[in-house]
């Protein structure tokens, strides 16, 4: 027997661009190494309670009725209604930096007023940047040019604290650069977060993974948990087979990876040259979650997310040392409109890392190397925020060691490797990738990602 | 078919991809897209349905007769003639 396609990667990406194969019944198959679905975005238990992995917050909200946003495609292309997501908005989400704020709702010009009264001087420049943003084509899929942002918005912001602290949100959330960030990404993360906005599915990520697998298999798509790909296999440089880890041979005609695009290269056999020579992904995080015994907003945790730096220039890089606590994301869980609140309360800080300084630290001093950073990342938010240290009743951390150990992204890259692949062709013929390395990043780009990659090469 | 039959046709189709939107009152002589929001990924997923559902291919220079109701009718009437609704 012979498969359509087989997807590499149970993900979000790989995940969507199956439902779009089997809906249309091509014989496809996902192969996923893990256990469990989700990859970059999954969950996992923890005496007794689920946490989502990733999900901070889908971005990209738009209502009911509006199609032609990247989450009303989505939902069409998946054939979903928007009520199948149960997405329940922000209530307000804020950039903190010393003696700066800026509030963001899902209303934009809530979001353009604060720009206003914060810097009073800078609104005439940021309403010209908002302009080019909206009448720029950041979906073209032509690889051609490769404007960088900083530049850009330096040409309309006089202010570099304004510039840091609209890239704040737009790095942590979507940028696999260090320092600066491609514009086209720059534009993709601007109308994600700030023209449209926050939300959470109510069920967390279980839900929505649950939702794309079943669908996937009542389509008729088959889904191999626990066993991954070991290499891929070409004749004449055209993709003929897949190996698995239990040594199993899959015929195909072709293969759809999720996997990153080095990662996909390094599996290839014949091996190819190429693999070597690509950039890696560098930018991780470290993670803590804190179940706490009272609601966040009763501790002073209102906000929905807070993208803060405790110094009035940010930097987004990989940190000399094993974390950089100068900035970081915080979420409050709680703090969406859900129909019903979550019994417990949640709060999630999250951190730069590096990689390579976790993954050398032996088993022993890892795990005290975690304790000691949660204990600095907590003393260096509570310079800015209420402490809540007597109010936790668990918690639990999880490094870019972890994110790669799950998820097999080098470096555990969360957003992958800088260069992206957006036509997602490679050397060999009919393999293709789809997800982070492709170019759209975070829950709704991965799911756009693996939509547009099987419109675009599979089902023609 | 009948082309009431296959008006219907075209409607499950619409139905099926793009479950949020209002189908009953669709005009046959308007744009399908400036009624219900459209874009080219729909109507490649129109043009797929047709694939799987008929096992009709519609060549990408016919995409034009897809563009109303009324033309879809007329375009698909003579293709599915011998066929049943059913399917
Ligand atoms: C801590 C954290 C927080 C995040 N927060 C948010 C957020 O708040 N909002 C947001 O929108 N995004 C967030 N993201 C990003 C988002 O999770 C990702 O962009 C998205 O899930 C990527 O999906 P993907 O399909 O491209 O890749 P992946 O999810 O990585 O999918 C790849 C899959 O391939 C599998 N795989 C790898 N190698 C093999 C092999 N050899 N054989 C078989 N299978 C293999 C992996 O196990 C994995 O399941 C976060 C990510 C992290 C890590």
């Amino acid at each position: 027997m012979r498969y359509d396609t087989i997807i590499i990667g149970a993900g979000l990406s790989g995940l969507a661009a199956g439902i779009r194969l089997a809906m249309f019944d091509k014989k496809v198959c996902i192969v996923e190494k893990h256990s469990e679905i989700g990859g970059l975005n999954s969950f996992y238990v923890r005496k007794n309670r689920t946490f989502d992995v990733g999900l901070h917050a889908m971005t990209n909200f738009t209502p009911k009725g509006v199609r032609s946003s990247p989450l009303g495609k989505l939902l069409k292309q998946l054939r979903f209604s928007h009520d199948d997501f149960r997405l329940c908005q922000q209530d307000m989400s804020e950039i903190r930096f010393p003696e700066k704020s800026l509030k963001f709702t899902n209303d934009f010009e809530f979001f353009r007023q604060e720009v206003a009264e914060t810097f009073p001087d800078q609104i005439d420049g940021f309403n010209k940047l908002v302009e080019k943003i909206l009448s720029f084509d950041e979906l073209n899929l032509d690889d051609a040019d490769c404007l960088s942002s900083r530049p850009v918005l330096e040409s309309y912001i006089s202010n570099p604290v304004l510039i840091d602290m609209l890239f704040c949100p737009l790095m942590y959330y979507g940028n696999a650069r260090e320092g600066d960030m491609d514009f086209y990404q720059f534009v993709i993360m601007f109308k994600s977060i700030f023209v449209e906005g926050f939300s959470k599915p109510q069920g967390g990520m279980p839900y929505i993974l649950n939702l794309l697998a079943e669908k996937f298999e009542h389509l008729g798509g088959e889904l191999r948990m626990g066993n991954g790909i070991k290499t891929i296999n070409a004749k004449q440089e055209t993709v003929c087979s897949v190996t698995l880890e239990n040594e199993e041979e899959l015929e195909t005609t072709a293969v759809l990876s999720s996997m990153g695009y080095v990662e996909t290269l390094n599996r290839c056999q014949p091996e190819l040259a190429e693999a070597g020579a690509c950039e890696t992904g560098q930018v991780s995080f470290m993670e803590s979650l804190f179940v706490v015994d009272q609601k966040p907003r009763d501790l002073g945790y209102d906000k929905s997310i807070v993208f803060f730096s405790t110094q009035s220039r940010f930097d987004y890089k990989v940190p000399g040392d094993l974390i950089d606590i100068s900035s970081g994301v915080l979420c409050c869980s709680n703090n969406f409109q859900y129909p019903q609140p979550p019994e417990e309360g949640l709060i999630r800080l999250t951190n730069l890392a590096h990689f390579g300084k976790w993954d050398g630290l032996p088993r022993k001093d890892y795990i005290a190397a975690k304790k000691e950073c949660r204990a600095q990342a907590l003393d260096a938010l509570f310079t800015f925020f209420p402490d809540f240290r007597d109010n936790v009743v668990f918690l639990d951390s999880f490094t870019p060691k972890t994110i790669k150990k799950y998820t097999g992204h080098i470096n555990g890259a969360v957003y992958g490797s800088p260069q992206k692949i957006k036509n997602g062709k490679t050397p060999v013929k009919n393999l293709y990738i789809c997800g982070t390395d492709q170019g759209f990043l975070g829950i709704i780009g991965a799911t756009l990602s693996g939509i547009s990659m099987a419109n675009l090469h599979l089902l023609q | 078919m009948t082309i009431e039959d296959v008006r219907k046709v075209i409607l499950n189709i619409l139905a099926d991809i793009a479950p949020d939107e209002d189908i009953s009152s669709i005009d046959d002589n308007t744009k399908l897209r400036d009624q219900i929001d459209l874009d080219s990924m729909d109507f490649l997923d129109i043009v797929m349905e047709l694939r799987k559902r008929f096992n009709i291919e519609v060549p990408e220079k016919d995409y034009e007769h897809l563009a109303t109701m009324a033309g879809c009718v007329s375009y698909l009437t003579p293709l599915l003639k011998d066929r049943q609704l059913a399917s």
